[in-house]
């Protein structure tokens, strides 16, 4: 296996973008990726999306976006994982490079809302579920939320607000990134007034899906231009796991097997341990998300993630910088983009280009993201330490 | 239109029926041929009896498209009597409170109002508090 | 002709070997409908109606009627050999409601399936077919539903009493039956007073004309008939059941053939649930086959518009009392009730204009 160099990286606003297409998107991130890179001639993109055939009625995704970057002849195939697209995307751009079959990957994330209204977008995200045994009762990826989190606090009667720190945290960090969809911090008390989506998940626990497209340009360290710019940042560790599609379908509803498998195998692989990190870009769709991967992770027991969000330890200051450039929360969440964005932010912070949020010497990140409550964990473990 | 799709799984909508493994005799819904708790083959069709408990639910006020007519609507995984957790909507609720842990029993019911007045009709299972 | 002769006589004796009712849980009080429709000041017909939910039509309530005649039969699906659904409010115009309810008790696939329509006797009508496919030997059960979501239009008459519900009844032999089916009369006439033409959501009526030609003159035609082919007498029944379309009509066809209002009472359901039409009478003989005792005469008359009457002579055998506490109970239905407005009402019944 080579050693595998992220060595570019471009991203779009996320946001609603009206007047952009999704072709326009896609090539507004290739292009940010590759000048980044410095030049270098990519051989194949993979493209991470996941609803581009219901919500823009576009298959075939792959070759329309190499074909409008000026990029035909090339490699180029969509990777769809639901919500873990991004970061399914990253896996084979990863394994191309690895392997040696291919010297220069391109991995974009791209996803367009808003085409449709929330009613169609929350229908098209529910083909992800389970549609026979899930989507077809009613079930949303936001109910399905609902009720994990209903039953976490049957189970375990966290304290009122136990989640706040989730989007607090997000918001807060959201401030500091020009990327991010909102750029405003929220107080606690703004969680606990804000109204309910789908009891118990209030409008702070969801994260906005949203319009955006991120890119990273992979290759070998040997083949880095003479003249690259930035420190290098490597990929040392790279999984992905899966669980029963439908929630009703696992042992215990609230443990987030494939989330857990897929950390400790990217981990094993980078030779460190979860809690070695400077920074976890986790996947806070949800808050109650987030709260089952920290304990997904080892990092709390069962029925303790939730505290881990108490007195600022997920802050960029704090014990576990989470979400650092706002989490799918701030920054929004733009459905098979989020995996490249989250990969791309903490390539920021290992570049030291993360500005405001910048977490001082950081050198090992952990970015996880998920398609639906984990049913795909992807898994990637960055450094910017140099290959011993 | 999706006829095939509801017309193959009509007897686990309209009836919960779903498998029996034979070497382990864990009961399966939604059926899925290999066991769950053995990983041995179970194709055995069982016919569930409806009974189950509210394990979680919660409340859908903006609806998904196909389901704007339904809305607000309740939905829930509910833990069978048998053993599996199956998600569905909750019905006829009205006023009363839903608990986790609530008694509920299995009925027929129409799985979306049909919007398209030319549709087939859909039936399925939802749950409802034990009646008598 | 004799009087016997006119009787539908199956070569073996019948009877009711199951039986479920179903109501859903909503109410429409009738005030409701008077205070939108004419500021308060209209009669009331009954007190309040039953409406189904919005997930709930002809099928899903037969199914769940059909379940609890089946648990209180205990017999396998697989025995019937028909599941016949009488309404006039069937989910689809064509296709039958009856091999979604077969399919979903698990009577499929060695099964006649069927729905029958003669307005309100419908699902008597199916009771008799049934009577006469197991009295002849062709099938040892057979599944007849008679269940209705009727609606009158906004405003009507109708609206103040189309309710929802009815019942279903497990037809086997004699032996095995809670309740012995001893004589079955019909009569019926081309009597125009209610109708419903191909594609109208409402149905129309004669106003006045729906009284003495029709509902009258048939229930107490069919109900004398029987009477008298049976030699019995109105004393000689612990109860009757009529078609009940408000509260007034079976009232009053029970007085005029001499039933005294205590033998009316059990069955007389329309005022707390509405008429519901192909299920009205049946669901009246559910109420009473609830409480009745072996030995008890049970007369129940149907009337269909259009429009005739089926007269049966019922008799309660020793296995009612330990076969009527496996399934719920009419009144548990009827006692299950969530009172909606006239919005509510609106809404749930897709009278509100969305195009």
């Amino acid at each position: 296996m080579h050693e595998v160099i992220i060595a570019g990286i471009g991203q779009t606003e996320v946001g609603e973008h009206w007047d952009i297409s999704l072709r326009e998107l896609a090539f507004y991130a290739l292009e940010a990726a590759r000048n980044d890179a410095g030049g270098l001639r990519p051989q194949a993109l993979y493209v991470g999306n996941m609803l581009s055939a219901a919500l823009s009625h576009q298959s075939h995704l792959a070759t329309l976006l190499a074909d409008f970057a000026g990029l035909q002849g090339i490699e180029a195939i969509t990777v769809e994982a639901a919500g873990a697209s991004g970061g399914a995307a990253l896996r084979q751009g990863y394994l191309a490079v690895a392997s040696g079959a291919v010297d220069v990957a391109l991995v974009l994330g791209v996803e367009k809302m808003s085409e449709q209204t929330v009613f169609n977008v929350e229908a098209a995200a529910a083909t992800g579920l389970d549609v026979d045994y899930e989507a077809e009762h009613g079930l949303t990826l936001t109910a399905q939320a609902a009720l994990l989190m209903q039953r976490y606090l049957h189970e375990f009667s966290p304290t009122a607000g136990a989640f706040a720190g989730f989007p607090v945290t997000a918001h807060a960090n959201g401030a500091g990134n020009k990327y991010a969809m909102f750029q405003k911090a929220i107080k606690p008390e703004t969680y606990l007034r804000a109204g309910f989506v789908s009891e118990p998940l209030n409008m702070f626990d969801v994260a906005p899906n949203a319009d955006g497209a991120a890119a990273l340009v992979l290759t070998r360290p040997d083949l880095l231009p003479a003249d690259f710019g930035h420190v290098p940042v490597r990929i040392i560790g790279s999984a992905v796991a899966t669980d029963t599609l439908a929630l009703h379908d696992r042992p215990d509803p609230l443990v987030f097997h494939a989330a857990r498998l897929s950390i400790e195998r990217a981990c094993a692989q980078a030779g460190i341990k979860p809690e070695d990190v400077n920074l976890f870009e986790l996947y806070d769709a949800f808050s109650v998300y987030a709260a089952l991967t920290l304990e997904a992770a080892g990092l709390a027991g069962r029925g303790e993630g939730w505290k881990w969000a108490e007195n600022g330890a997920l802050s960029l200051q704090g014990k576990l910088p989470i979400s650092t450039m706002g989490g799918l929360k701030a920054r929004g969440n733009p459905g098979g983009a989020t995996g490249v964005y989250q990969a791309l932010e903490a390539t920021q912070q290992l570049r030291g280009q993360a500005g405001p949020n910048q977490i001082p010497e950081a050198s090992l990140a952990l970015v996880q993201c998920l398609g639906g409550p984990a049913s795909t964990a992807v898994s990637h473990v960055l450094t910017n330490r140099p290959a011993a | 239109m999706d006829i095939p799709r509801h017309w193959r799984l009509k007897k686990q909508r309209y009836a919960l029926v779903g498998e029996v493994c034979g070497h382990c005799e864990a009961k399966v819904f939604p059926p899925r041929d290999i066991c769950p708790e053995c990983g041995e083959e179970a194709k055995t069709l069982y016919q569930f009896s409806g009974k189950g408990e509210v394990y979680s639910y919660t409340t859908v006020y903006e609806a998904p498209a196909g389901f704007e007519e339904s809305a607000p609507y309740t939905i829930a995984m509910v833990k069978l009597a048998e053993g599996p957790l199956v998600t569905a909507q909750l019905t006829d609720l009205e006023t009363r409170e839903v608990k986790v842990g609530m008694p509920v029993e299995m009925v027929t019911r129409k799985l979306r109002n049909a919007t398209d007045e030319r549709g087939m009709l859909v039936y399925g299972y939802k749950f409802r508090p034990v009646v008598g | 002709m004799t009087e016997q002769g006119k009787l539908l006589t199956s070569t073996q004796a019948v009877g009711i070997v199951g039986y479920g009712a179903y109501v859903p849980r909503y109410r429409l009080p009738a005030s409701e409908v008077a205070r939108v429709w004419t500021e308060g000041t209209a009669g009331l017909p009954i007190v309040e109606k039953s409406v189904p939910g919005q997930d709930e039509d002809v099928a899903t309530m037969s199914v769940e009627a059909a379940r609890n005649a089946m648990k209180r039969a205990g017999i396998d699906p697989k025995d019937l050999r028909a599941v016949w659904i009488g309404s006039e409010s069937h989910p689809y115009a064509v296709k039958p409601t009856s091999t979604i309810v077969a399919e979903a008790i698990g009577a499929v696939p060695n099964t006649q399936a069927a729905d029958w329509e003669f307005a309100c006797k419908a699902g008597t009508e199916a009771m008799v077919a049934a009577m006469g496919l197991v009295g002849s030997g062709m099938a040892r059960y057979a599944m007849a539903i008679g269940m209705d979501t009727a609606q009158g239009r906004p405003g009507d008459a109708l609206e103040y009493t189309a309710g929802a519900g009815g019942a279903a009844f497990v037809i086997g032999g004699a032996d095995e039956s809670l309740a012995v089916i001893e004589a079955t009369y019909s009569y019926v006439t081309d009597t125009p007073d209610f109708w419903r033409r191909e594609g109208q959501k409402y149905p129309e009526h004669g106003h006045r004309f729906t009284g003495e030609p029709a509902y009258f003159h048939h229930i107490t035609s069919a109900a004398e008939a029987v009477m008298q082919a049976t030699d019995t007498k109105p004393e000689d029944y612990q109860y009757a059941v009529f078609h009940q379309p408000n509260t007034k009509f079976p009232q009053r066809a029970g007085q005029m053939l001499g039933f005294k209002p205590e033998q009316i009472e059990t069955g007389l359901l329309v005022p707390m649930i509405g008429n519901t039409y192909s299920g009205a009478a049946i669901i009246g003989l559910t109420a009473i086959l609830d409480v009745a005792q072996p030995g008890d005469r049970i007369l129940l008359t149907s009337f269909g518009s259009g429009a005739g009457s089926d007269s049966m002579v019922l008799r309660v055998t020793e296995q009612l009392a330990e076969r009527r506490d496996r399934a719920t109970k009419t009144r548990e239905y009827i006692d299950r009730r969530t009172q909606i407005d006239y919005a509510q009402y609106v809404r749930m019944r897709g009278k509100l204009t969305m195009k």
